[in-house]
């Protein structure tokens, strides 16, 4: 064979030579880089195993029918068709509840945050410890150690603290059942996440308005800012603004996450009437009380959706502007 | 003890100097702080106060004759079913302990290539830890519960470990924080001949102890209490955990008294360990958090 021939037809070898020169370039800059990724790998086979494939997966269950006994049957769109139109708990409570919640205790602990933070930076250092610490503080609580505290003041019989004391001055004259009364349970809900709101998100608010430049504040009295209000709109906010939005996204994904703190309050799920049903609720109920699991997982995917959402929102208002 | 008076009369001394807002911001935060506290102090008190207190009427916030009944009352109460509190207590521990462990290390592991190494796939998976940080894990329970089994560690330690150990939160306030190391630092070392693996331990771990600090007091909080992988991934009651116990303890709680002091003996038990540990971490909390905006 002549040297042209072989040009003309490749040499089986020389063609998978040029596979492998092909692959080549992948397992070098695998070789490369070995030593990151495996500096990486124990985070991201924990990240992969318990957060993306389960979220891979329900949005994968959430096309199914699932009893969790049988093999999941594909049931297409259906299970999305029946939470849109039929499924009346998820529209008169679930979504309702969901929205007044996460409006309320969202922003308002937001502002909350942010105020209480700036009014601590505004004391003398020394003490702002003490400050600090006594706002963090109910935030460790959530979870079962609040329930005991929470269902003590609200407890239904006259010997809870604020029947007790509401029945001393006179302005209710006989017990009222807090935690198990449609009309009650929300806000005491409310109340109650409220108060332990301030935390991570907290943090990074007081770190970020202390982490201000104070010749800012100098540059701003030059420029002719007058006082305090000024001070924190045109310098502050703009100065602290990734704080912001951690803060803004740690809020929100807070509260659209919350729905143990209705089952803690009340001792029940569904609570008396849904009156403080939130989607969260509305998962547990079809996942593990009715083993629907694939109508379970709909649900979730809808949650998933709308928090990312609202993230986005978020990052929109708050983000920096390469983002 | 020394430390904390001198502190607080440094405190008061630099009162001296400040004007009449600050003095008005002082009382009402002062008076903020003590309503914020207040359900705790009566956490305490009410694990403290004997049996007849707890039902006196008018109810009482403050222990008159304080006794530690109820942590006894606790222990012996559970000697005689088929699980002691000692060992659910023992299970929480051990469980926190592995997690926080497991969650500081793989977070910084994480944090330091995706901030100081260049390397295909690196804008992907950080994205994805972004947007994990804004999804709540409890929403995809159900499939974690399949994944678990299938793993097949359910009733071991495993699986109180394992769910919690990926925390998105730690290696992205961890890579804000490693972000903020020179660059040259490391140029500089690696000129003088420290390999990979030095640079991490001698630089980058010891430049981002508040960043550990706060990541330990996150996956501590979240580790210590949940009750959440007692539920779903222990079928064997040895293997649930002080959480799971509380809330067996508090659930039928919401209309009567009964069990009060041991469910408040155990609520104090569950949230004095988160203190301690906050206590001890919060002034490197503080620090990280300067440096952990989204940028």
């Amino acid at each position: 064979m002549s040297n042209e021939a072989s040009g003309a037809v490749p040499h089986p070898l020389a063609r998978r030579k040029q596979k492998i020169v092909l692959l080549t370039p992948f397992i070098q800059t695998i070789k490369r880089h070995w030593l990151s990724y495996l500096f990486i790998a124990p985070f991201l086979i924990t990240f992969i195993l318990f957060i993306v494939v389960p979220t891979i997966a329900a949005i994968g269950l959430s096309f199914t029918y699932f009893n969790a006994i049988e093999a999941p049957k594909f049931v297409g769109w259906l299970n999305y068709r029946n939470l849109l139109t039929q499924d009346m708990v998820f529209w008169k409570y679930a979504i309702p509840n969901t929205f007044k919640f996460a409006v309320i205790v969202g922003p308002l602990g937001y502002i909350a945050g942010f105020m209480l933070a700036w009014l601590i930076s505004q004391l003398p250092a020394k003490i702002r410890v003490f400050y600090t610490l006594a706002l963090y503080t109910p935030s460790m609580t959530a979870g079962v150690a609040m329930a005991v505290v929470w269902l003590i003041v609200f407890s239904g019989d006259r010997l809870g603290y604020l029947n007790s004391f509401l029945l001393e001055i006179g302005i209710i004259d006989q017990a009222q059942l807090w935690t198990q009364d449609p009309k009650y349970l929300m806000n005491v809900m409310i109340l109650v996440t409220l108060w332990g709101s301030m935390g991570v998100g907290f943090l990074a608010l007081l770190a970020g308005i202390q982490n201000v430049d104070t010749q800012l504040y100098e540059a701003g009295k030059i420029d002719g800012i007058r006082n305090r209000l000024q001070e924190i709109w045109y310098i502050t906010i703009p100065a602290m603004k990734p704080q912001m939005l951690f803060g803004a996204v740690m809020a929100v994904v807070g509260t659209l996450k919350a729905g143990q703190i209705s089952v803690q309050l009340s001792g029940a799920n569904p609570s008396p009437q849904y009156s403080g049903h939130l989607l969260i609720n509305h998962i547990d109920d079809y996942g593990f009380i009715r083993y629907e699991m694939g109508y379970a997982s709909t649900i979730s995917v809808v949650l998933l959706v709308l928090t990312y959402i609202v993230s986005r929102i978020c990052w929109k208002l708050f983000g920096s502007k390469e983002e | 003890m020394n430390g904390w008076t001198s502190a607080l009369r440094r405190g008061i001394g630099s009162l001296r100097k400040v004007s009449v807002f600050q003095w008005f911001l002082f009382v009402l935060m002062t008076l903020l702080a003590m309503f914020m506290l207040l359900p705790i102090v009566y956490l305490f008190n009410h694990a403290l106060k004997p049996f007849y207190e707890l039902f006196l009427y008018p109810p009482t916030f403050i222990a008159r004759n304080p006794t530690i009944q109820n942590f006894i009352d606790l222990v012996v109460v559970t000697q005689s079913s088929v699980v002691p509190m000692t060992r659910y207590l023992f299970n929480s521990f051990v469980a926190s302990f592995l997690v926080v462990l497991t969650s500081c290390l793989f977070s910084v592991l994480c944090a330091y290539p995706l901030s100081k190494h260049k390397f295909p796939g690196k804008g992907i998976i950080f994205s994805g830890i972004i947007i994990s940080l804004m999804f709540a894990p409890e929403m995809v329970g159900i499939p974690r519960y399949f994944v678990i089994s299938q793993l097949g560690i359910i009733n071991t330690y495993w699986g109180h470990v394992l769910p919690l150990v990926a925390m998105p939160v730690g290696v992205f306030l961890m890579k804000q924080f490693i972000d903020q190391i020179p660059n040259e630092l490391l140029e500089a070392s690696k000129v003088e001949g420290a390999r990979e693996h030095m640079i991490f331990l001698k630089i980058v771990i010891p430049l981002c102890m508040p960043a550990l600090a706060t990541t330990a007091i996150l996956s501590f909080q979240s580790a210590w209490s949940t009750d959440e992988t007692s539920t779903l991934f222990m079928e064997n009651e040895t293997m649930k955990t002080l959480p799971f116990f509380v809330n067996t303890l508090t659930n039928q709680l919401a209309n009567n008294v009964a069990n009060q002091g041991a469910a408040a003996a155990a609520a104090l038990l569950l949230f004095i360990p988160n203190f301690i540990i906050f206590l001890l971490l919060q002034r490197k909390v503080i620090t990280t958090m300067m440096h952990s905006g989204i940028k």
